[in-house]
């Protein structure tokens, strides 16, 4: 199959590039707006989304025909994709008077263009055509590069739209980008660090070597994910958190809060200039998806074992694992675990959605900067103590130079929080207390109400 | 690129310096004449790259052990590219800095100065 | 295709290099003649991204790629922050004047266009670049780079991170009201 796509003409290699580009995530929209529909009515316990469409047919009238009678069909909730997309198409496309209109035309086409492009240089599978752009050495700088220009469409689609509310959505939605850009920036440069290589390929060979890099038992058994690290679970977990933020979604879906801004960046766009902003989300969502699977969860491997080692090392069941390893990931499979990898992503993102409330815009920018950021520069300094520790000695001395500096870091942190703590500012003052206790740690004057007049 | 003068390229280089000079003349927005200066140290840094290309292509392939002579024009880049981001921090906070105090950022006016 | 104009071939690269370069201008000339900041932004953003791919054929990818990150990914955004937020405060925008002088500037500035494109161009125009061979054409990748910036250029580059540092401090100090 590799042989066959090789000999083509290198346009058509290109073409088969571009489409791998371009139409899984277009196909598979559609799945994951269905599968956002009916996973969130599971979670908020709602009867609805999660199963419309169900068609039940009479038991007794002679419409219908004889063997349908009484018979139940159920569409799983697929009618309601159908109709959010017909209700989406046919609707009024308004367009306000006082707008810049070229600008105002252009910010969906400029917010769709990164949400495509994003995935180009993530392979798909073994095989060097399953690279959508190409398998450059410089990947992982084009995935921030990409990323980056997400925030056009956002600010240019507020700003377009002459209103106080869109305005305020994409100011809110540039700082927010920015602010996270940093962050995801600096996870990605610990995984670099660790791997020596920008090319996702590279990251990918690394990840599928021995895990921790020791060379016996228990560890030459198990593939060298980025997330079973110390090192690259932490930089993962940074870099979930700045993709949601990245992508606006629930927690961090400021720019679209409904109750403040009425719908952010897009409120004067209805119809399907709408729907082209919503398929740019939920097409980086899946381009985040796969970028996530291959920089943290191993690429295109179904499960952390390395069975073309097993089988090298055990002859006893040699061809059962060598049958596995084909099966995990060395064989035409491989884009369908890569593809099933990226919708558990996307799963995980409807779940953090279900679970979590939105975030104050304060909150936000404190978990972006003082957090988040702190935490990744953090981990890229353990990361090169890991690297010198094991380039003078060994990785048994990697992993302990890993634990002892962060048992150092995290009691510098705490001494520096503590000291900190005493010039912190109260935030009780700016609490909003929804009941009427009065709030603790405060003396408040309880006002008797007047007696009424009767 | 194969093909392509050097005039060409420098020619390009050439274009965007001048309009950016022609821009931090005739512009009252001191925005955009910051935009009219970014546009200049893209032009040089064009043009720095330009020669690193083209220098490159005039040596010979056993001319790679002299390295670090030949990547000069590429380590400008970068350092221009470095100073020009914290250049345009500073700047745009002045400009804030000046809309708060004044309610307006046109050039003309911010004329304490002159004598 | 083996034309040629005043003694250079045309070539499909030059053709491809014509139409990138004639946009980067047309960008250009729009960041100087628009008279709402935020297109001449927009017209900044499209010029720096056609730069970056004039990078990748002049072999400089890791350059290219870090042109869109630096300048379309962080400067661009920011000035649309800055202008945006000025225009959140009831700005209204800055209506150009006529100006006597606003003429001689552009007639100063072709003049200097005129005066080193004719003595610097017709120098150049028999210079031409052969193709790299495969070892010579990882100059711009990211291992010549690091492996350049880390060893010879180690001092400005602390220079420049200490520089980068005071800008972050500077402009913090700038933007707080109260400190």
């Amino acid at each position: 199959m590799a042989d066959f796509v090789q000999h083509l003409h290198p346009v058509l290699q290109a073409l088969i590039r571009a489409v791998l580009l371009v139409v899984p995530s277009l196909l598979l929209l559609i799945v994951i707006i269905w599968w956002e529909r009916r996973l969130l009515g599971w979670m908020q316990d709602r009867i609805g989304p999660n199963r419309v469409g169900n068609i039940t047919f009479s038991r007794t009238s002679r419409l219908v025909p004889k063997f349908l009678h009484g018979k139940k069909f159920r569409l799983f909730g697929l009618m309601q994709p159908m109709a959010d997309f017909g209700k989406l198409l046919f609707k009024e496309d308004i367009t306000p008077s006082a707008i810049d209109r070229f600008i105002y035309f252009t910010a969906p086409a400029v917010a769709l263009f990164p949400a495509f492009a994003i995935g180009g240089t993530i392979p798909w599978g073994p095989y060097q055509y399953l690279t959508p752009v190409g398998d450059v050495n410089i990947g992982v700088l084009y995935i921030l590069a990409v990323s980056s220009l997400g925030v056009y469409g956002i600010v240019l689609a507020g700003y377009s739209a002459n209103n106080k509310f869109s305005l305020m959505g994409g100011l809110r939605s540039s700082a927010q980008l920015i602010s996270y850009e940093l962050a995801m920036g600096m996870s990605l440069a610990c995984i670099v660090l660790a791997t020596g290589s920008l090319k996702p390929t590279s990251i990918v060979a690394a990840e599928h070597g021995p895990l921790w890099g020791f060379n016996f038992a228990p560890f030459t058994w198990i593939e060298n994910w980025n997330v079973l690290t110390p090192t690259g679970l932490v930089a993962g977990l940074v870099f979930l958190i700045c993709m949601v933020a990245e992508t606006n979604r629930a927690p961090f879906d400021l720019p679209e809060a409904e109750n403040e801004l009425v719908a952010g960046y897009h409120t004067e766009y209805s119809s399907m200039k709408f729907a082209v902003f919503f398929m740019g989300e939920y097409a980086s969502m899946f381009a985040y998806g796969l970028i996530l699977s291959t920089l943290f969860l191993g690429g295109w491997h179904l499960v952390p074992i390395r069975f073309a080692y097993l089988a090298k090392a055990d002859s006893g069941f040699g061809d059962i694992w060598n049958v596995l390893d084909t099966l995990n990931g060395s064989s035409v499979l491989a884009p369908v675990w890569f593809v099933a990898k990226g919708l558990g992503v996307i799963t995980l993102y409807i779940w953090i959605r279900g679970t979590l409330p939105r975030l104050r815009y304060d909150q936000l920018m404190s978990l972006g900067w003082k957090s988040l950021l702190p935490l990744a520069v953090f981990n890229l300094i353990v990361v090169a103590i890991w690297i010198m520790a094991t380039k003078l000695s060994s990785p048994l001395m990697g992993w302990v130079a890993v634990a002892a500096s962060g048992v150092i870091l995290y009691a510098l942190y705490r001494t520096v929080n503590k000291l900190n703590s005493k010039n912190r500012v109260d935030l009780t003052s700016r609490t909003v207390f929804m009941v009427d206790e009065p709030p603790q740690g405060r003396e408040v004057e309880l006002v008797e109400p007047a007696p009424s007049v009767s | 690129m194969n093909g392509v003068p050097l005039a060409a390229y420098i020619g390009l280089g050439m274009i965007m310096f001048t309009t950016g000079v022609v821009g931090v003349i005739i512009r009252r927005n001191p925005i955009v004449i910051f935009m009219c200066i970014e546009l200049m140290l893209n032009s040089v840094n064009l043009t720095f790259l330009t020669f690193a290309r083209y220098q490159m292509a005039a040596r010979s392939s056993d001319a790679l052990g002299m390295q670090n002579s030949l990547m000069a024009g590429q380590m400008m880049v970068i350092f221009v590219m470095a100073v020009a981001a914290a250049e345009v921090a500073v700047g745009l906070g002045i400009i804030m800095a000046i809309y708060r105090l004044r309610d307006s950022v046109d050039i003309d006016e911010l004329n304490l100065l002159r004598g | 295709m083996n034309q040629s104009i005043g003694g250079v071939a045309i070539t499909p690269e030059l053709l491809l290099f014509g139409a990138v370069a004639g946009a980067a201008t047309l960008c250009a000339i729009g960041v100087v003649a628009f008279n709402n900041a935020i297109r001449s932004a927009l017209c900044l953003v499209v010029n720096f991204f056609l730069l970056a791919f004039l990078y990748f054929t002049l072999n400089a990818e890791m350059l290219g790629i870090t042109q869109v990150v630096v300048y379309t990914g962080a400067i661009m955004v920011l000035f649309l922050f800055v202008i945006m937020l000025l225009n959140l405060g009831g700005l209204s925008l800055l209506v150009e004047r006529r100006d006597p002088k606003k003429y001689l500037g552009i007639l100063l500035g072709c003049g200097m266009f005129v005066l080193l494109g004719s003595q610097l161009l017709p120098q150049l125009v028999s210079v031409n670049a052969k193709t790299l061979d495969p070892e010579m054409a990882k100059f711009g990748g990211p291992e010549a780079i690091g492996r350049t910036l880390f060893t010879t250029y180690v001092y400005p580059f602390e220079a420049v991170s200490i520089l980068l540092l005071i800008g972050i401090v500077g402009s913090i100090m700038l933007a707080k009201r109260r400190i």
